[in-house]
């Protein structure tokens, strides 16, 4: 995992070229230089994301009034208030049902499509063409690819006139929009690409010696799939699960555009109490997510060395 | 595997990825016909007419909220978000390679930035402004949560790239008597300059299109992710279809240059690649 293992089939910079001057020409500038170089990012991740979130857990045992939303103090009330609450069970049900849902649909729809791009196109140039179309919508906004569905999913819309025209439905199915349903078809649609990318990653590097190997060996097609290109593309499933689930806990914009009023979920509970400045409360909501999203990865991890991957 | 014909696996799973790819874009698509809905159309088909009224409408109207104005601050957020997640991902890189205390602390904290939910980050970063007395603004506050977004994907794509580089060359360079300087300006940077590009396109587009985490962080001026996100919770005529159309474009176009500029990049590489024996 450390970084020697990274750079094994290199000259290791520390021992062999110091003295020689690597960037710069005095042996002691050379062992300074990766601290100097690491200094940037290490200070926006300190100032932007360290603090902050040690601020978030400070804040969660803050205590608030009205007009003063920040007042220093050492209280469980926060939490107290969420863990009394049943409206609080409900929306945490509500998120980890969804999550899970859409964590198995990406997995086998992720693992669908990279295994038919690596193992079914034949041609290096068109798997990277394909795997492209896959992953351009990534850099376009997600909002809009969110508010895309209305015109399709509404009362009136594109697939409810469909099935009313074609006499499959007497009346417009109300479910499609605003709703559970529609969230999920909502993540599905944004977030396949964090399963795609990982997993083709990973098959790209099995062996295709292995895979002709257990066809001559009398393996049929889903044979082998189970039984060798699965288990060799565990990390990429493992890091594609730990991108899709992590997003869709912490999520309250999909929620809020495809869910309506009607879907719950932690992200939009956070959310709301911020819009109406209760930042004590929202602080220990934060930190429950929290918890349950670094419980959710620490088991994921343990299968995978996201430093090997690369 | 390699010869002779296809399974019929190969038909079935030919089949999913179709669908899977009309799923991806036909939303879009049937949004970018409605935006063109002539000035009676509604928020969805049929098509009454076909008019560029509601692009019109996007920057005329007074309705629809400082649109010029988002527009361009994302704009200029989306750039100075490029420049600094390359610079700052390249020089990690560079620092990555050799060894020093802490590599592995640095590295988590990137992944722990890629992974912690947007709105804890965001939230905190906003009660740090909030606690320090500090005015939240798209171009400080903002900016900052952004680059909790990029730059782990920066610095993965300067592993990835760093993972796969030769480092005879720099070696050969420096034999040669080149600087430390001379060597990363003349040898490394144009070998990974297809990386940086990538780098450069994420900390853009990622930016561009960012919501979640810049929601706390700004202040009283929006980027056009919020502006739009403001404008959806009451939308009722096809500009807000107009707005998605035109700001997709431009996410295309930026996306287009990106690979074109990649391809270039490459193709020069493979000609000036094997130049052996060619002296000049």
């Amino acid at each position: 995992m450390s970084q020697p293992e990274q750079n094994s089939a290199l000259p290791e910079a520390g021992t062999r070229r110091r003295g020689s001057g690597y960037h710069w020409s005095t042996p002691s500038a050379s062992r300074i230089a990766p601290y100097l170089q690491v200094a940037p990012i290490s200070a926006v991740f300190l100032f932007f994301f360290l603090i902050p979130v040690i601020l978030v857990i400070v804040i969660s045992f803050f205590n608030y009034q009205t007009y003063d939303i920040l007042i220093p103090d050492f209280t469980l009330m926060n939490y107290q208030d969420v863990f009394s609450s049943s409206v609080t069970y409900k929306t945490y049900w509500t998120t980890v049902k969804l999550s899970f849902i859409v964590w198995a649909v990406t997995l086998v729809l992720g693992f669908t499509i990279s295994y038919f791009l690596v193992f079914h196109v034949r041609s290096r140039s068109r798997q990277v063409v394909l795997l492209l179309l896959c992953t351009i919508p990534f850099w376009t906004s997600d909002e809009i690819r969110m508010i895309s569905w209305i015109p399709l999913l509404g009362r009136d819309g594109v697939v409810n006139n469909f099935l009313l025209a074609t006499g499959i439905v007497k009346q417009p199915v109300e479910w499609l929009l605003y709703s559970q349903f529609a969230v999920v078809l909502g993540y599905v649609h944004l977030y396949t690409v964090f399963m795609i990318v990982p997993i083709f990653n990973s098959m790209m590097r099995i062996d295709k010696s292995l895979v002709e190997a257990a066809v001559d060996a009398g393996a049929k097609g889903w044979q082998v799939v189970l039984n060798v290109v699965l288990p060799l593309s565990k990390s990429g499933l493992a890091i594609g699960s730990i991108f899709v689930i992590s997003i869709v806990m912490g999520d309250f914009v999909t929620v809020n555009v495809l869910g309506g009023g009607q879907v719950a979920s932690i992200g939009k509970e956070i959310v709301t109490d911020l819009s109406s400045l209760q930042f004590p409360p929202a602080a220990a909501e934060s930190m429950v997510l929290l918890a349950f999203v670094i419980m959710l990865i620490a088991a994921l991890v343990k299968i995978v060395d996201i430093r090997k991957e690369l | 595997m390699e010869y002779g014909r296809r399974p019929p696996a190969f038909y079935w799973l030919a089949i999913v990825f179709g669908l899977f790819v009309l799923f991806l874009y036909g939303p879009v698509l049937v949004i970018a016909v409605l935006s063109f809905q002539g000035p009676e159309g509604g928020l969805t088909l049929p098509m009454r007419g076909f008019s560029i009224h509601w692009f019109h409408q996007l920057f005329a109207g007074e309705s629809v909220g400082d649109i010029s104005g988002a527009l361009g601050r994302s704009l200029i957020l989306g750039l100075v978000v490029m420049v600094i997640t390359t610079a700052v991902s390249f020089l990690a890189g560079l620092g990555f390679r050799s060894r020093f205390k802490g590599a592995s602390a640095v590295f988590y904290i990137a992944i722990a930035s890629l992974i912690v939910p947007s709105v804890v980050i965001s939230l905190g970063i906003g009660s740090m402004f909030e606690l320090l007395g500090l005015d939240r603004s798209w171009i400080t506050s903002a900016l900052g949560a952004q680059l909790t977004w990029t730059l782990p994907f920066g610095l993965l794509i300067m592993f990835a790239a760093f993972n796969r580089f030769n480092r005879s060359y720099e070696e050969a360079a420096r034999g040669l008597g080149a600087s430390g300087i001379r060597v990363i300006w003349e040898v490394v940077l144009p070998i990974l300059a297809p990386s940086l590009l990538g780098v450069a396109l994420f900390g853009f587009t990622l930016s561009y299109d960012e919501l979640s985490r810049t929601s706390q962080a700004t202040g009283a001026l929006n980027t056009l992710p919020l502006e739009l996100q403001a404008m959806q919770t009451n939308a009722t005529t096809p500009v807000i279809y107009a707005l998605g159309t035109l700001t997709t474009m431009l996410s295309f176009t930026v996306i287009g240059l990106s690979l074109t500029l990649a391809i270039f990049l490459n193709r020069r590489r493979a000609r000036h690649g094997s130049d052996a024996g060619k002296a000049a």
